[in-house]
Order: C-alpha cells, then sequence, then structure tokens
C-alpha cells in the first residue's frame, strides 16, 4: 500500500498566548513561534503506520511549507515515515485553501501512483477543513471527511480494492465503503498517535527529504500564491471573552436541575 | 566552540518534553502524596529510549551518548524531578555494566534494563558514612564460586523497585579492598530494609538493601577484585554527578517558569509586580543560575562524549546547579508572597525538590573537595 500523508507545519498552541493580530495586514504574527506537526496530521499518519505494519508498503509525507519546515517532516520521519516532499517556493505565500490543494495535487500527481491519501480533517490554526476535499476533487477521486475508523480493505480479483471507513456523526457513525485510491480526513478518535522514539530520530536522520519548487512542479505562479487565491481575507480579530457570573440559590436538587438546563439551553451539551 | 544544539537534540527535547507534560505531570500529585515511582511508565521510557540513552546498542539501548542524556533528565525535570532523580540513578548502573562488565555480565543484565524490565541501582553509601567511601563495611568473602556478602547498604535509590544491583562491598583492607558485584534482587540473602520517607524527590525510591549472607554467584564480580573504589568513582564522577546536575537544571526550569508566570500574573499598584525592580533582580538573579548551570552541565556532557576526563568540571556542575536550584527556588518563593509556601503552588515543591539534590550523588562540601584539589593543582 503506497500511502500518502498530507502535513501542515502550525504554531505550537503552548505559545499562542505570545501570537498577535497584525492590525492592518489582518495575518498572524508568528515571529519566534516555534511549529509543530498540526494535531491531527499525526493521527493521519500514525493510521498510515499501523496501515503499513498491517499491509506493507511506503508511507511518504506531503507538505507545502516554508523552508524552515524542515524539522518538522524530520519528526514526522522519526516517527516513522519512510520519505518526505517538501513543497516550498516563495510563489507559494500566501495561497489559500484552492491554491494550496492545487499545488498539492500537482506533487501527488508527479509522486506516482498512490492507493491512499490521509489528511487531518482541519488545522488548528487555518481551521477551514477544505484541504483535504479539495484536493480529492483537483485529483479525481473519492474523498470522505471526519473519518473516525479505517475498518479494513478488500482486495478484489481483478487488482481494485475498496476501504471501509467510518464517518464519524453528530449522534454517531455511518459506515461507507470507498473505492481506492482514496482520500481520508481523521478526526482525533481513529486513533493515539505514538511518541517518537530515539532510535527513530537515528533513522530519520538518514532518510531523504526531497525539495520541490514551482518550476518543479510546473505550476504557474499566477495560479497559487495570493495571485492564484480567490478567497480574500475580510477581517481578523480576537473575540473578546468574558465570564458571566450567575448565582443559583436553590436546595442542592434544585440547583443542579437548574444549572443543567442553563447550560442546555447554551447549546453546550 | 559551538554552543547551538543540533536539529537530532532538538528534535529529542521536543520529544522528551511532550512525553512529560502528557505522561508524567497527570502522576505528580499522587507521586507526592505515596512517595511512589510511577513503574508502569517504565516500559513507555524504555520503548522511547530514555533508560537505554546511554547504553550501546548492541546491548539494547540507542547510545546516544552523555549530552543526550543530560537533555533527556533537564526535560523531565522540568515537569516532575523526582522521575530524572530515579532515572539518573538507572543510568550509572548501566554505565556501569557498559564500562565495567565483561561480555557475558553485559548480555545478561543490559538489554533489561534499557528496555525498562526493571530499574538499576547502585549501591555505596553505608550507614557509616557516604563520604568515606573507603570505610564501607558491607564484606565480601570468597567461599568456593560464591562470594558471601554481609551488611547495609542506605539511601539507595530505586531500591525498592529494581531487580538488579550493582554493589561495592569490601573484600580486602582499606580503599583497594573494595570490589563491585552485581547482585539479582532474587539471590539468596539479598533483601529490601526500610523505605524513607523523604521531604522532596518523594516520587523517588530512597532505602535500604541488606545482605544477610547473601550468596552471589563468582562469575557475578564486576571486574576484578578490588575495581570497586576505581568504579564507585568513576560512575560517581561520569554519570553520577552530571546526573545530579541535570536534575538540579530542570528544577531551575520549572523555577524561572513559575516566577515569572505568577510576577506576570500578581497585580499591585495596579500593575503586574514584574514591573517592580526589586522583583526583576530575583529573576535576573534565577535567570542566571539557570544559564549558568546549563553551562556547566551541558560541558561536562560534551566532555564526556569527546572522552575527556572531567573530575572536577563534573564536581562543580553537580555543587553548583544544586545549590543554585535551591537559592533560586526560595527567591521564587519569595516573588510569591505568602502564596508561595502553599501546598497549591508548585515553588515550595521545587524548594523540597532542590535540597534533597544536595546531599544525593555526593555533598557540596565533598564536591568543593575536588575543585579545591584542581584549583591548587593549578598554579604551583
Ligand atoms: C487564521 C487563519 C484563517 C484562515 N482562513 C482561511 C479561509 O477562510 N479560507 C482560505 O482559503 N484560507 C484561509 N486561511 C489560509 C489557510 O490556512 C491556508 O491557505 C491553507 O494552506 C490551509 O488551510 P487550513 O489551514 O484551513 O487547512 P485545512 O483544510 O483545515 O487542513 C486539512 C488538512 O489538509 C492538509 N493540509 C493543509 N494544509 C497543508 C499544507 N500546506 N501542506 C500539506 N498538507 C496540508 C493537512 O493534512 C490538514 O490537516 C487561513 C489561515 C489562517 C492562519
Ligand atoms: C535522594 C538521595 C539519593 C541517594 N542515592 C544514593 C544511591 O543511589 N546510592 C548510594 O550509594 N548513595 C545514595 N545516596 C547517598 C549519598 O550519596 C550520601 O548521603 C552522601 O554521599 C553523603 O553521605 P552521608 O549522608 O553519610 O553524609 P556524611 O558522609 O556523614 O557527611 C556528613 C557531613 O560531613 C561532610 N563531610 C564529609 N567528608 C568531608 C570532608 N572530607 N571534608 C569536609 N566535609 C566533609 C559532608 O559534606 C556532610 O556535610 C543518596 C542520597 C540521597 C539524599
Amino acid at each position: 500500500m503506497r500511502i500518502i500523508v498530507c502535513v501542515k507545519p502550525v504554531p505550537d498552541p503552548r505559545h499562542w498566548n505570545r501570537m498577535s493580530l497584525h492590525p492592518t495586514l489582518k495575518v498572524l504574527v508568528r515571529e519566534g513561534i516555534p511549529n509543530v506537526v498540526n494535531p491531527l496530521d499525526r493521527h493521519a499518519l500514525e493510521e498510515a503506520l499501523r496501515i503499513r505494519e498491517r499491509y506493507g508498503g511506503e508511507v511518504m509525507i506531503l507538505s507545502m511549507a516554508p523552508l524552515f519546515s524542515l524539522s518538522i517532516l524530520r519528526e514526522a520521519l522519526a516517527m516513522g515515515a519512510d520519505r518526505a516532499v517538501l513543497l516550498s517556493d516563495k510563489a507559494f505565500a500566501g495561497s489559500d485553501t484552492l491554491a494550496t490543494s492545487h499545488i498539492l495535487s500537482e506533487a501527488v500527481k508527479r509522486i506516482g501512483p498512490f492507493d491512499l491519501i490521509l489528511c487531518g480533517n482541519q488545522t488548528i490554526d487555518g481551521w477551514t477543513g477544505h484541504v483535504g476535499p479539495q484536493l480529492s476533487e483537483f485529483l479525481g477521486i473519492e474523498g470522505i471527511s471526519f473519518v473516525k475508523m479505517i475498518e479494513g480493505f478488500h482486495f478484489e480479483e481483478d487488482g481494485t480494492a475498496k476501504a471501509i471507513v467510518r464517518k464519524k456523526t453528530e449522534g454517531g457513525y455511518v459506515r461507507i465503503e470507498a473505492r481506492l485510491p482514496l482520500l481520508l480526513s481523521v478526526v482525533k478518535e481513529i486513533n493515539t498517535p505514538r511518541y517518537v522514539t530515539f532510535s527513530g530520530i537515528l533513522e530519520a536522520e538518514r532518510k531523504e527529504i526531497q525539495v520541490m519548487s514551482a518550476s518543479d512542479l510546473r505550476i504557474d505562479p499566477s495560479q497559487v500564491g495570493l495571485a492564484g487565491s480567490p478567497t480574500k481575507m475580510a477581517d481578523l480579530f480576537m473575540p473578546e471573552v468574558k465570564r458571566r457570573r450567575e448565582v443559583v440559590q436553590e436546595k442542592p436538587e434544585m440547583a443542579s436541575k437548574l444549572i443543567f438546563e442553563k447550560i442546555r439551553q447554551r447549546g453546550l451539551i | 566552540m559551538d554552543f547551538k544544539l543540533s536539529e537530532r537534540e532538538e528534535l529529542l527535547r521536543k520529544t522528551v518534553r511532550e512525553f512529560a507534560e502528557r505522561e508524567i505531570a497527570p502522576r505528580m500529585e499522587a507521586m507526592e502524596e505515596t512517595g511512589e515511582f510511577p513503574v508502569d511508565l517504565l516500559k513507555k521510557m524504555g520503548e522511547i529510549g530514555i533508560l537505554g540513552v546511554i547504553t550501546p546498542p548492541e546491548y539494547g539501548g540507542v547510545g546516544l551518548g552523555n549530552l543526550a542524556r543530560i537533555i533527556i533528565l533537564e526535560e523531565l525535570g522540568r515537569v516532575c524531578p523526582a522521575i530524572p532523580m530515579a532515572l539518573q540513578v538507572h543510568h550509572m548502573a548501566t554505565h556501569a555494566l557498559s564500562a565495567f562488565a565483561n561480555e557475558e555480565q553485559k548480555r545478561k543484565y543490559l538489554p533489561p534494563l534499557a528496555k525498562g524490565e526493571t530499574m538499576g541501582v547502585v549501591a555505596v553509601t553505608e550507614p557509616s558514612g557516604g563520604s568515606d567511601v573507603a570505610g564501607m563495611k558491607t564484606s565480601a568473602r570468597l567461599e568456593g564460586d560464591r562470594y558471601i556478602l554481609n551488611g547495609r547498604k542506605c539511601f539507595i535509590t530505586n531500591a525498592h523497585a529494581s531487580d538488579i544491583w550493582v554493589v561495592i562491598a569490601r573484600t580486602g583492607e582499606g580503599g583497594k579492598g573494595l570490589s563491585a558485584f552485581i547482585v539479582e534482587r532474587g539471590f539468596p540473602g539479598a533483601k529490601l530494609g526500610r523505605k524513607e520517607n523523604k521531604v522532596g524527590l518523594r516520587g523517588a525510591i530512597t532505602g535500604e538493601l541488606v545482605f544477610q549472607n547473601c550468596e552471589v554467584p563468582k562469575a557475578n564480580l564486576l571486574g576484578h577484585e578490588g575495581d570497586g573504589m576505581n568504579i564507585a568513582i568513576r560512575n560517581i564522577v561520569e554519570t553520577g554527578r552530571p546526573g545530579m546536575a541535570s536534575v538540579a537544571l530542570g528544577i531551575l526550569n520549572a523555577v524561572l517558569e513559575q516566577a515569572v508566570k505568577f510576577a506576570n500574573e500578581r497585580i499591585l499598584y495596579g500593575k503586574p509586580i514584574s514591573s517592580l525592580q526589586m522583583i526583576q533582580s530575583h529573576l535576573a538573579d534565577i535567570y542566571a543560575d539557570l544559564e549558568i548551570s546549563r553551562l556547566l552541565v551541558y560541558r561536562v556532557g560534551w566532555m564526556r562524549d569527546q572522552n575527556i576526563r572531567c573530575d572536577a568540571e563534573s564536581a562543580l556542575a553537580k555543587q553548583f546547579s544544586c545549590e543554585a536550584a535551591a537559592r533560586s527556588a526560595r527567591k521564587a518563593i519569595e516573588i510569591h508572597g505568602s502564596y508561595g509556601i502553599l501546598r497549591e503552588y508548585p515553588v515550595q515543591r521545587l524548594l523540597r525538590d532542590a535540597l534533597v539534590t544536595i546531599p544525593a550523588g555526593g555533598t557540596a562540601e565533598v564536591a568543593r573537595l575536588v575543585m579545591a584539589r584542581q584549583a591548587l593543582s593549578l598554579v604551583k
């Protein structure tokens, strides 16, 4: 099984209190904030590694990010991926989800045949959840989001194969059968990612990271980056979080009912 | 001279930090309460490579070296100093075996230690005085194909959680009459004594080992008869003191974080107290203690990795960083005002932990003796 895992470096949530919004440019000011692998992408990678352990094959990391992200890819390799491709070019800067998906799809076409692409369902910074679905559209394959379990694969005699997956819904899940090649966007319930091991770190030092630019991908610069992005950020702001206090003065049983009702009315449960 | 950590070292740090925050931090309270080491974490730490970091790959370790070990202990200590206290002695046991055991002994005892099947122990100190190693009383008498051990070891880290003990005992007269043995907990006559109730580093077990006509096969002699003093000294200089210094370094990281956090959150006169000059002066002192300790400890790791002798440097790193941790923890408590002495604020625990690091691995006075010897040798 050849599996591509899409990985996006994102600012480490532990340092988000140091992050600010640029008042006029409306972008995140991330200077000095270390990056980490987008948390759900670790779940995607974990799932890929488990599939490889069971069915054999190869796990490739694909990422579009600035060159300083090499260490993030090294971390993904240390977790156990076989090799990585980093798409890096000044022309890619400012890409919206459409341009990002376009770039990723061009890279996938050059990487060669694959059976599965695994993405996180969404990132912790952009949080759009667009990239997985758009990438599957660009590639003309099936895509399923909110995947919380891969039950297994059926390999037919004619060489085709299909996967049976569970897609998380609000009250439960939908069981879906889909033909490979297939793109799955995973949620955190799917697994618990393994820790990087020290021997994994040593092995990763000998693994290949291929860097590709816009011209390597034969991409027209006007199709990517700010120029190729139809989405324009209208506004970006920090919501004001305010604490409110209400005192419930009732007997314990009544009070708990009232509090429960208030929580329910706010749609919190 | 290169002060920049490599990509490998940065990744090690990140990995261990994540493990510590996710797996160890939630266990802190229970460790404080019960004084028990969370032995169920051993297997995971073994898989990651934490336990076998200085054990060669041929014997189940990862062989990443001494600087890597220091970074790992520092990161663990930032979250919970008791864990690296226990692990640093575990590493001492693996070092004693890697450096002095024969092939057969290495193949038998190193893999279970590196994998986390059990913890390691190095037992030198006796009730007769930890500083006076040559004065120890535990005896080992050769009878046929076995040694018979009699005596008592105290303040032994991991005692009640270990199956493999490196024990120094007397086979002859004076300092030259000491020998090292590998003792299994299951050997006849090997017993556990009391478990100490410490004020700090509570999650690391400290206790007694008792030998009552304990039968140790001759094949379990480490090195040769008479090597005991050398093994004990090299072990403490090359792993024990840098290890204790790393625990203190971890404490200093936590002290700085807690002090800055509180100083920024506590509002007086309408402003955070971090804007007060005298508070800033405390913070500057803590920062200096942290940075100086780190330079000293990392240097020892680097020297060890280059195979450079580091007796005085190791003693300096140990003495400075352990005392720095205690004095900085006190400053952090002062920054907290009265909140600093409440149980729910970690600074009081950091002070208790720091105090315990000072005698462990040799006292500050003994470390100063080593440094003074070096100073006296510099000018003739
Ligand atoms: C605060 C913020 C808000 C934004 N809002 C929008 C918006 O509303 N519309 C818009 O078009 N753009 C938006 N962007 C830009 C957007 O982040 C990036 O253009 C796009 O590259 C990724 O979108 P995402 O982070 O939402 O990814 P998602 O679609 O949430 O990511 C899903 C998965 O796709 C994969 N993936 C995503 N990006 C990459 C990558 N670069 N390399 C490899 N795999 C990847 C990962 O597996 C990831 O888990 C926003 C960015 C920020 C920081
Ligand atoms: C948490 C912890 C873990 C430990 N783990 C281990 C372990 O795993 N294995 C092990 O073998 N031991 C261990 N020890 C024991 C430790 O190494 C000894 O406690 C230490 O060496 C001091 O010995 P002592 O307590 O007998 O003090 P003593 O040796 O009795 O010293 C008493 C005082 O005299 C001073 N002194 C001694 N000699 C001199 C001198 N020549 N000049 C000036 N002053 C001197 C000392 O500095 C000290 O102030 C541990 C201790 C602690 C606290």
